[in-house]
């Protein structure tokens, strides 16, 4: 049974030479909690470019067909009315005037679209108890992310990362998701 | 590796003092965790009278009808629409703050971006809320949405302006709000960790949503923080363009013209970065975080004042060459009763504030100094009030008819109404600046090894 235990780093730098070097003696870095993006982390650990992007454009590209359906529906198909002398017989030939509202509702879709993704993706719901190791990950701690193979290759794996310069290591329990 | 990389020497440190992270989550969770200040509670005492006495006279309008208002037959909008896009106006600066700035990799964006994109929907409430009462019977604003003809009206008719300005406003109103608040979550979650107080704990715990600040959270974080920024963009474009169509788009002299988009985009981010200054000169001594935002930050937003200032006034100029090279007399007769009909004090206090006193910026001396700033941006903010009062009342109030021309004047109530918003304004952010961290914490915590005023001496030495 793996078992994950948490390197506690004190500065960022420490920590991104350390996983490269921790890497080499065969440790299983999973993870990393931080107070606030490290970049160029996500190649060090394995984290795969996220498709947050493309849903977002899918989502856009709803709005805009919401959109042109709903105007045509209301404006061409169910209640046709002539206003200002400017009748509504086609909706290639209102198109112009239904530009604004169709902009703002791919906007609206794409945006709220790619939000909710991003809550329900990383498990961000209020009431959701966030699993933390340290204390004071979100404030200037540093954690990474090991798995052990059993409960006796702790002490090794410990003394590994406290040699890459982790300032504590701690073997807690928690539930990620 | 790359937050470690450092910027050029030459440019100067966005963060002042000797801080290390911790130090930073200190200073910025300070407001929060202490007891307010005595500036605090006189301030909050005066925006809540003020806004109170704007409930009063909102309750009066209901009751009694927008008869209550100066606006008459001739004049149909007038103080009410005045305020709208003004208000309007000052929530662009927090979007192009934290949207535009972050497109251009604009570091210094991120001390300011919370308190601007808090201020961008502060403001858009108080906007919105001159349009729903001015409807006469607000409690029949539903008809604004596109709902089946059985509700009341007729389906919305998707021709008019006013329309793509509900739709505008929503949009604009809903997105930057999550923007905001997606920015909040790691902050929140700061201000959780460190709570003592089990109720207080629990609250941020809710409002922070469970952030646990994983490499892969940090990695979507950013992507939708880039991705909304991007559509965030064209949306702030989008929304003062829809807002100047409102006028554009009838043959009214005065408002008929094209120029009215660029023009009104300018001035609407001309107002915002002077709110964004007002609002930050008193936030950075009463909260002390002068060190983060430093005279570096206060120079450069003068900057785009001027810039944008500047844009304002080209557009003033070519509207009135244009009006005369037309030859359409009704568009000359409106732009020479604009400046010297009766209410040429309208317009010539626009001029004046608007044109002339950002330019007082170009002078070092000026645009450094923390009182002329403070002074300046509150001229400039009267100025784009008048400018929405000129463009609306003068054009108006005399119409191609002669025997409906008439003037316009406020009646208390909508002053009151106007006051009210204003100390809705003060009011929310002065509870903003209580409960939320008002800088972007984790964000800044990224920069401050590159720009950092220790780390760049250490790497001079």
């Amino acid at each position: 049974m793996a078992k994950r235990i948490y390197g506690v780093f004190d500065d960022e730098e420490i920590l991104m030479n350390a996983i490269p070097a921790l890497k080499a003696q065969g440790v299983s870095c999973k993870d990393v909690q931080s107070p606030f993006p490290i970049h160029g982390i996500e190649s060090l650990i394995g984290v795969p470019r996220t498709r947050l992007s493309i849903a977002s454009f899918m989502y856009g590209i709803t709005g805009t067909s919401l959109a042109l359906l709903m105007v045509w529906y209301m404006m061409i198909s169910d209640w046709p009315i002539n206003i200002g002398g400017k009748p509504n017989f086609a909706l290639y030939l209102n198109l112009p005037a239904f530009i604004p509202v169709t902009f703002e509702m791919t906007v609206f879709c794409a945006a709220h679209g790619m939000a909710l993704t991003f809550f329900l993706r990383s498990k961000l719901l209020p009431g959701v108890t966030a699993p933390m190791p340290h204390p004071r990950i979100t404030n200037d701690k540093f954690v990474l992310h090991v798995d052990v193979k059993d409960e006796n290759a702790i002490n090794e794996v410990s003394a590994q990362l406290k040699s890459a310069g982790a300032s504590e290591v701690l073997t807690k329990s928690l539930q990620f998701a | 590796m790359s937050n470690a990389t450092q910027e050029a020497v030459v440019r100067d440190p966005l963060i002042l003092g000797t801080k290390t992270y911790s130090e930073m989550t200190e200073d910025i969770c300070r407001p929060i965790e202490g007891k307010a200040n005595k500036y605090w509670w006189v301030s909050f005492v005066i925006a809540f009278t003020a806004m109170i006495w704007g409930i009063i006279c909102l309750s009066y309008t209901i009751g009694n009808g927008i008869g209550s208002w100066g606006a008459n037959k001739t004049v149909g909008w007038a103080w009410d629409i005045t305020n709208f896009v003004w208000w309007i106006g000052i929530g662009h600066a927090g979007t192009l703050i934290s949207a535009v700035l972050l497109l251009f990799r604009q570091r210094w964006r991120m001390s300011i971006n919370r308190s601007a994109e808090a201020m961008t929907i502060f403001a858009v409430v108080c906007a919105g809320l001159f349009p729903l009462f001015h409807t006469g019977r607000p409690w029949l604003d539903y008809w604004m949405l596109p709902l089946p003809n059985q509700f009341g009206s007729l389906w919305v008719n998707f021709n008019s302006p006013l329309l793509w300005d509900v739709f505008a406003i929503s949009t604009y109103f809903s997105v930057s709000l999550v923007f905001w608040y997606l920015g909040l979550l790691p902050d929140l979650a700061t201000v959780r960790d460190r709570c003592v107080d089990p109720t207080k704990k629990f609250i941020y715990g809710l409002l922070s949503f469970g952030w646990k600040g994983t490499a892969r959270d940090w990695h979507r974080f950013e992507e939708v923080s880039l991705v909304l920024a991007g559509l965030s963009t064209p949306l702030v474009l989008s929304v003062h363009t829809i807002v100047s169509f409102d006028f554009a788009t009838s043959i009214l002299p005065g408002w008929h013209t094209t120029i009215f988009p660029p023009y009104f985009v300018a001035g609407a981010i001309f107002s915002g970065f002077a709110m964004v200054l007002t609002l930050l000169i008193i936030a950075r001594k009463v909260l002390s975080l002068e060190q983060y935002i430093t005279m570096q930050h206060i120079e450069l937003m003068n900057k785009i004042i001027i810039l944008t200032g500047s844009i304002v006034g080209v557009a003033y100029i070519t509207e009135f060459f244009i009006a005369w090279y037309s030859g359409v007399e009704y568009e000359s007769y409106a732009f020479m009763n604009r400046a010297f009909g009766p209410y040429w004090w309208a317009y010539w206090s626009m001029m004046t504030c608007n044109v002339i006193s950002p330019q007082l910026f170009w002078f070092k001396k000026i645009r450094t100094s923390l009182f002329a700033t403070f002074i300046l941006s509150i001229v400039v903010n009267i100025g784009m009030w008048f400018e929405r009062f000129v463009i609306i009342v003068t054009s108006l109030h005399r119409d191609f008819l002669p025997s409906s021309w008439t003037m316009y004047s406020p009646t208390y109530i909508e002053v009151g109404i106007f006051v009210g918003t204003i100390g809705l304004f003060f009011t929310l952010f002065l509870i903003f600046s209580r409960v939320f961290p008002v800088i972007a914490l984790a964000e800044l915590k990224t920069i401050l090894k590159k720009t950092g005023n220790q780390f760049k001496k250490k790497s001079v030495l």
